[in-house]
């Protein structure tokens, strides 16, 4: 699949520096501080409990709500526009009203790339994904996982530095999760880096290169993979990977 | 009791046969208000996608002055473009008072407000859910407004009939500007109001068929429509 990966391209808008990051909304600070660098390189899961902020986090860092402190920062954009090299799929992805390949023409357009380089990517990524035979079908007639599965296609063919994935397996069977997952495999492969929102542990184990692990707001612990889920080095972390409730949880639930 | 049965007889010959005049009178109805609805959909559409999406200083002024504007009297609206279009007024020099040009204006008026109410509502709605999948996009706003008018098409639709349905129903703002002159600025409604006061039941009857179908049809219509819609939220 040489055609989707971009060996000409401009050198990665990564590393991704995150400086005491800070979310505030509704009277209560939901990130809290958090600072980390994430290179390219490598497939960064960020882990932890429904609530922990992973959603926050994404979206702070694909620039889609603006923090209310600290600050955000592509160190190797030299000028280029960040915003035009990621992309992201969301848990729930919106397909537009038009085909399968419209959608995905639709993101291309929004570049500004001429329509024989669109048609090739249309091309590559619905094959890629499997869905080349629903191509002239309306994208709101999918089954969910083929939707994700054409969000992703639709997030792979811009070709980005940096693909942000929120829970993107949430709501798919098991099957239509390794098939996702493989698909990001192979976007990761591409040359893109992978920062991906999950609470499934499995999941996290079969991707993960190194975890940033959210408990209540907070950076835990940001350890590579190996490390994490044989020593996590924080109590959070630990009561995590053993599928129980932090303590103080605990008490209110008994 | 005849007199009436007569007249509706009569009503449905003058449908039945074609009635010169009863044609030319529908004919001009529905150029003239087909033509404001044009109008106010090029104007209303974007506006209102542009009142969801945009935020900018004296946006709640505007539509403020929108939903203040579509409860007007269509009466109110009539003497206002009358005082345009009249010798002393702003646009007197274009000499259109007492022309179907007149009437388009004063209708396009009339159904801007509410197309762009009724479309900025809808828009809002997309918006919200589209938001951040085109932010990621990175597409500008002019963009987004774009596509969510395109996204929106059905339920626009659905504007767009409800405009044609209060342009083609209204009698007050023709009259004065268009001055129900014969062959030239009658229109259904008008002709109706003056017919029934001279006594001519059997062409203000015949008139009044028609318009009651016309309501008909655009009232199924926006049932068809907003079907559609739900079908293509859910698909
Ligand atoms: N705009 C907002 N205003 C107030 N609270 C918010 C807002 N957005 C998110 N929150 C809160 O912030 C916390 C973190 O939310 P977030 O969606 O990031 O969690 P998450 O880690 O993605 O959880 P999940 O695994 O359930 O998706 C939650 O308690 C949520 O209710
Ligand atoms: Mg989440």
């Amino acid at each position: 699949m040489t055609a989707l990966t971009d060996p000409a391209a401009a050198p990665a808008i990564l590393p991704l520096g995150l400086e005491g990051l800070v979310f505030a909304a509704g009277g209560k600070t939901l990130i809290k501080g958090i600072t980390a660098t994430l290179s390219a390189g490598s497939r960064s899961i960020v882990l932890g409990p429904n609530g922990a902020g992973k959603t926050l986090l994404l979206r702070l860092c694909h620039g889609l709500i603006l923090p209310t402190g600290g600050r955000i920062v592509w160190k190797g954009a030299a000028g280029a526009d960040p915003a035009l090299r990621q992309a992201m799929v969301f848990q729930r992805p919106v397909m537009l009203r038009r085909s399968v390949a419209a959608n995905v023409d639709y993101a291309l357009r929004l570049r500004d790339l001429a329509r024989a380089d669109r048609q090739q990517r249309i091309e590559d990524v619905l094959t890629a994904t499997g869905l080349r035979r629903f191509a002239t079908q309306p994208a709101r007639l999918l089954s969910v996982g083929e939707q994700q599965k054409l969000a992703l296609a639709r997030a792979w063919a811009l070709r980005p530095d940096v693909l942000f994935l929120d829970e993107p397996t949430a709501s798919l069977d098991p099957a239509a999760t390794r098939a996702v997952e493989e698909i990001i495999l192979r976007i990761d492969a591409g040359g893109t880096k992978i920062i991906m929102s999950t609470h499934d542990l499995a999941q996290a184990r079969r991707l993960a290169n190194e975890v940033l692990f959210l408990h209540r707001g907070r950076l835990c612990e940001q350890t590579p993979a190996p490390v994490f889920f044989t020593a996590p080095r924080t109590a959070e972390a630990g009561y995590f990977l053993e599928g129980k409730l932090f303590p103080q949880l605990r008490r209110i639930n008994p | 009791m005849s007199d009436l049965a007569d007249a509706f007889a009569a009503a449905a010959m003058l449908i039945w046969s074609l009635d010169q005049d009863l044609v030319g009178i529908v004919l001009l109805s529905l150029r003239v208000t087909l033509t404001a609805m044009a109008i106010a959909a090029v104007i209303g559409l974007p506006l209102g996608g542009a009142l969801a999406v945009f935020r900018f200083p004296g946006r709640s002024a505007i539509l403020i002055t929108i939903n203040a504007l579509m409860g007007l009297p269509p009466v109110v609206v009539g003497l206002i473009v009358y005082l345009m279009l009249s010798r002393a007024g702003p646009l007197g020099a274009l000499g259109l008072l007492f022309t179907p040009a007149a009437m388009i204006l004063a209708q396009a008026v009339l159904i801007t407000p509410i197309i762009a109410a009724l479309s900025c509502q809808t828009i809002s709605g997309l918006w919200e859910e589209y938001r951040e999948q085109l932010q990621s996009f990175a597409a500008r706003r002019g963009d987004a407004l774009a596509t969510l008018l395109w996204e929106g098409r059905i339920a626009l639709l659905t504007a767009l009939l409800a405009g044609f349905g209060r342009a083609s129903a209204e009698v007050g703002a023709v009259m004065i500007v268009g001055g129900n002159i014969d062959h030239v600025t009658r229109v259904m409604t008008t002709t109706i109001a003056l017919e029934t006061s001279k006594g001519n039941l059997s062409l203000a009857l015949g008139l009044g068929i028609i318009l009651i179908s016309l309501a008909m049809g655009v009232a199924g219509g926006t049932y068809a429509l907003k079907l559609a819609a739900e079908r293509q939220r859910s698909a």
